[in-house]
């Protein structure tokens, strides 16, 4: 056998516009394994591509939805489930999928996330958590966790913040889990699992944000922040979600899993 | 046990190291060279050319879509 071979393309390039690659995102940033386990997925899927639909918010991980080549919505801040929604109950056929950051779906869009949840619509939210607003400049948002210093929290952050898999699962979403942009494998099993499951899924999915966040807080580069995630991460699927509250301390447990698959009643499924 | 074969996109890499690092195999190691951007891209290091066992965890894991596997026969 040889040593590596140099090409120009990648299998998944098909799925991409590879004519945008190299994408914006910085070098460390977990984006990219995101979205190549959401490739991996769609490409695995018993859905044909062109029935597949990816929208997300404003922010780094809002960059997703531009650089699928699938029918894709990059929408206003905020408003990734409200276009989610009219997609869905307008054409049922659709498998659509909200890829968006943290701040997106959970600050300004948080009323929407919630009851989106509540109606138990058949979308699949994936929430890339990077703990602040990276785009922007690194500023605190809900789950910028506290003592995190961040540019509008200097000193460190002092409100509480939100516990996303609780969040969810008190709101009644069917399908919950949390994995990491390290944790690629059964990233991409929970997506496809999401895919074929009717109702309202949630995936948070903790990624490095090398510039905005990990700088700021001792953690340094990217493959530092993965490395944590490998030390610190406790798969736990029968966990408590009361307990799963993320502090980002060098020494605290992640916990991850599949924490919730059940069904329930769904709105805008394919008949 | 299979047996895989690298590619990589060298032009793509922005030489973040998670392949090099998490390869479950050791198999990778950073380039000599540069790509134009300046980044030492992944290589199979010296000695590992039969180590790969194509299990795909570089295809998930490269935020840059620029590394793959395939089995040989």
């Amino acid at each position: 056998m040889s040593r590596e071979t140099a090409v120009k393309s990648h299998p998944l390039d098909p799925l991409l516009r590879a004519d945008r690659l190299p994408h914006i995102w910085c070098p460390g940033c977990g984006l990219g394994s995101i979205m190549a386990c959401l490739s991996s997925a769609i490409a695995a899927s018993s859905i044909p591509a062109e029935k597949h639909v990816i929208v997300s918010g404003i922010g780094c991980t809002g960059r997703v939805a531009g650089y699928m080549k699938l029918d894709s919505f990059h929408t206003t801040h905020g408003r990734a489930i409200p276009f989610a929604t009219g997609l869905k109950l307008a054409n049922p056929e659709l498998e659509v999928t909200v890829v968006s950051g943290d701040g997106d779906l959970f600050a300004i869009g948080g009323n929407h996330f919630i009851h989106a949840a509540r109606r138990n619509i058949d979308i699949n939210v994936v929430c890339v958590n990077n703990f602040n607003y990276g785009m922007t400049g690194g500023q605190a948002g809900p789950t910028t966790p506290v003592g995190a210093r961040t540019s509008t929290t200097p000193q460190g952050a002092t409100e509480p913040t939100f516990n996303l898999p609780l969040l969810a699962a008190t709101l009644g979403a069917v399908f919950v889990a949390r994995w990491t942009s390290l944790h690629v494998r059964q990233l991409e099993k929970a997506m496809s699992r999401v895919m074929e499951k009717d109702g309202f899924s949630f995936i948070e999915v903790l990624s490095p944000c090398p510039v905005g966040f990990g700088k700021s807080n001792d953690i340094g580069d990217g493959l530092d922040e993965m490395s944590m995630y490998r030390r610190n991460g406790v798969v736990s699927h029968d966990a408590d979600l009361t307990e799963a509250g993320i502090d980002m301390k060098h020494d605290s447990p992640i916990v991850l899993g599949n924490f919730r698959d059940v069904e329930r009643p769904a709105l805008g499924v394919r008949q | 046990m299979p047996r895989g074969q690298v590619f990589v996109i060298p032009e793509r890499c922005k030489g973040c190291r998670f392949c090099i690092e998490f390869c479950p195999e050791d198999v990778l190691t950073e380039s000599e060279g540069m790509n134009a951007k300046g980044y030492h891209y992944a290589v199979v290091a010296e000695g590992k050319e039969d180590a790969c066992v194509d299990c795909r965890f570089c295809r998930l894991v490269c935020p840059e879509f620029a590394i793959y596997t395939e089995e040989v026969q």
